[in-house]
């Protein structure tokens, strides 16, 4: 890990920053990032899957050298898996011990099974705790999957970045860690968490970007061939498919390629590794034949002969 | 108002009358309302019909959405006469006459009318008897032949059922002494009053919550005489439950989910008209549900959805395209229901085109068209929804 550095401080430094580790942002998203590493606000990004939204996280521990702690959330996410747990097992035996030493002081009995030696810190209230590296990068990710009683826990944690433990005691952050949640929309969040966050809703990237993030992602990737997956990817965005490819399939499929040895994109190629950019068997049938022929055409176009 | 010899007298009379009017209109007013509104209105100057507004609004509405009734309700009920006239006079009365009436007010209006006829003992018995047999014709009654005072009566109806909250396992757990689960935590704290010694095993069971609904409602021309209570069905559904998101399509198709959700009934409903572009034009399914399933069905349908497709089926453009969206609609869902009014007809039988095509690719076939089927449709709810369990179309038909 990096030593850690400070924040960056205007938005070219947090676009800079955010290139030196290989994420190419668009400069909207680098603002927001600006300003919620600024303004102490977490940063909500919503946007399709696969278009870069956890990378971002990932890049900016990286680039400020703050750990990273990550939050998969799930449906059924509860405190016990998300903040804290006591280790029954290990406090059962401690009872068991002070019985055997005759020790019957209830109350330094509980107060000594309720210390933090016997608690289960979970994402969330690792956190909160200060770091050497400086406060971490809390990454919440895919809160869409969570249920809403979740959300509302989230709530509180995320306005006043303090947890309280009944038997304990409140953990509050010293200095509020940098807070990134993400969000595939498959329901929508409610506005009360929206308001405490900065909202940035994170697009496909234009096809000169795309080239770049591929060039970048895809080491030994021909020039002739780069240009070919992102014209063919940027082609099939266009196409009415019910789940289009994001970036990450991108970057997947010209990978997939690189290995194949492919030179240059044929029907062939093509239509052997089109599971890489589309999951949908229906998309995939709308895709044979007449429509790859064009679509490949219209990618491969001017470069081809 | 009855003449009477005390002024106190006079004030509990007519607040009881008032509070029998809220009630007429849906706010859920009490009788303890009541004896709070007369008690409060002794401690203030009631000469100030502002302050008096105020008053009976802080002790009568508890919910945002029923604002608006109460303020229709005041100002009709305390108007202008005799006693309130030099009152009145100080206070500047908004300049209501040239807009047109909100929506809510005609059930102001209906529900202060109600109270008159209620006025001598022989008219109310002739009521209850007429109510009764009305239920039974009612409850048998195509929504289609209902006059307005019928479709007004089966509003209410609607809107006075219980929904069950169909159950559904979730992940998340909370105490519960019959649970599968022990509650580590809960004993060991439980432990330790005891000095150590487990006495108790705390359980945790599931929690269950009510499966999301989806309802996508036809409002095409051939299902105008029905739009209307089925959008009043969706609104106590949506007032009811949390998740439900309802979609109106004829040509296009249009999430009014945020317009029906938290408001009072006929504001919703002007809400939800103000919102679709193709009110009683022509039907386009296929292509509504296109546009559903590629824009909303992941959001919507992500958390085990029942869907509600209410539709007459009655598409002119039939192609294979319908079968194609009916069937990933299908397969995107807990259980697909279909809602269709013209079961109505005992002989009814799938002929169009768009009917057959859809009908292989549904759960459950039941007809919507009186107050009795929406009563069906709610105990159908509550059945259990587990995927797998189907019913077959047919012996549903």
């Amino acid at each position: 890990m990096n030593a850690p550095s400070a924040l960056p401080g205007s938005v070219d430094a947090t676009l800079a920053l955010l290139t030196k580790q290989g994420y190419l942002a668009e400069r909207a998203l680098a603002t927001v990032t600006f300003l919620s590493l600024r303004m102490g606000r977490p940063l909500f990004l919503e946007g399709e899957a696969g278009v870069g939204k956890t990378e971002i996280a990932k890049a900016l521990s990286a680039a400020l050298g703050r750990s990273l702690i990550r939050l998969q959330c799930y449906e059924g996410l509860d405190v016990a898996s998300a903040v804290y747990e006591w280790n029954s097992a290990a406090q059962m035996i401690a009872i068991r011990l002070a019985e055997a030493t005759g020790d019957t002081d209830r109350e330094r009995l509980s107060h000594d099974i309720f210390a933090e030696q016997y608690m289960i810190k979970r994402p969330l209230l690792r956190a909160l705790e200060p770091d050497a590296a400086g406060p971490p990068v809390l990454l919440i990710d895919e809160l869409d999957r969570a249920d809403e009683a979740f959300e509302a826990y989230l709530l509180e944690i995320l306005s006043d970045f303090q947890v309280t433990i009944p038997e304990f005691g409140t953990v509050r952050a010293a200095q509020p860690p940098i807070v990134i949640l993400t969000s595939n929309r498959t329901r929508e969040i409610h506005d009360a968490l929206k308001r405490r966050c900065l909202y940035h809703w994170v697009d496909y990237p234009s096809a000169e970007r795309e080239l770049a993030i591929v060039k970048s992602r895809v080491p030994g990737i021909s020039a002739k061939l780069s240009e070919q997956v992102v014209g063919f990817v940027q082609a099939l965005r266009d196409q009415d498919l019910f789940k289009v490819p994001g970036v990450a399939e991108t970057i997947d499929w010209a990978t997939a390629l690189t290995q194949l040895d492919a030179r240059t994109l044929t029907p062939q190629v093509v239509g052997d590794t089109l599971g890489a950019l589309l999951k949908y068997q229906d998309d995939i049938a709308r895709m044979q034949g007449d429509t790859l022929q064009k679509t490949i055409k219209e990618a491969v176009g001017d470069q081809a002969s | 108002m009855p003449d009477s010899t005390t002024a106190k007298g006079q004030i509990a009379d007519n607040i009881v009358g008032f509070a029998r009017a809220l009630r007429a209109a849906g706010l859920p007013v009490g009788p303890g309302a009541v004896i709070d509104a007369v008690s409060a209105l002794r401690l203030i100057d009631i000469g100030n019909r502002r302050d008096v507004f105020a008053t009976l609004q802080s002790v009568f509405v508890t919910r945002h959405e029923h604002m608006l009734i109460f303020a229709q309700a005041f100002d009709l009920f305390f108007r202008i006469d005799d006693d309130w006239q030099h009152m009145l006079d100080s206070v500047p009365l908004p300049d209501q006459a040239r807009k047109p009436p909100p929506p809510a007010a005609r059930r102001v209006q209906e529900a202060l009318s109600q109270r008159e006829t209620m006025q001598s003992k022989d008219s109310v018995e002739q009521d209850v008897q007429l109510s009764v047999s009305d239920q039974e014709v009612l409850q048998k009654k195509d929504f289609a032949q209902m006059s307005a005072a019928e479709i007004a009566e089966v509003s209410r109806a609607i809107a006075r059922m219980q929904l069950p909250q169909a159950e559904l396992r979730t992940r998340r757990f909370l105490p519960d002494a019959k649970g599968q689960r022990l509650d580590l935590r809960r004993t060991l704290r439980g432990s330790l009053r005891t000095g150590g010694d487990i006495v108790k095993l705390h359980r945790l069971g599931r929690i269950d919550k009510p499966a999301p609904i989806v309802a996508l409602l036809d409002i095409s021309g051939s299902m105008s005489d029905y739009t209307r209570l089925f959008l009043q069905f969706l609104h106590a559904v949506t007032d009811a439950r949390k998740r439900v998101s309802v979609f109106l399509f004829g040509t296009r198709l249009t999430n009014v989910t945020r317009s029906l959700r938290a408001r009072d009934p006929d504001e919703a409903l002007a809400a939800c008209t103000a919102a679709v572009e193709d009110w009683s034009g022509g039907t386009r399914i296929a292509t509504s549900l296109h546009s559903f399933n590629k824009l909303w069905g992941r959001r919507v349908l992500s958390q085990g959805a029942i869907v509600l497709l209410i539709s007459d089926g009655l598409e002119r453009e039939v192609d294979e395209r319908l079968t194609f969206e009916m069937d990933r609609l299908h397969r995107s869902c807990r259980r697909l229901i279909w809602l269709n009014p013209l079961l109505r007809y005992e002989g009814f039988q799938a002929k169009a085109q768009g009917i057959k095509l859809m009908l292989p690719h549904v759960d459950e076939f039941r007809p919507v068209h009186n107050l009795k089927s929406i009563e069906g449709l709610i105990s159908a709810l509550s059945a259990p929804t587990e995927k797998g369990h189907r019913f077959s179309p047919k012996s549903a038909a």
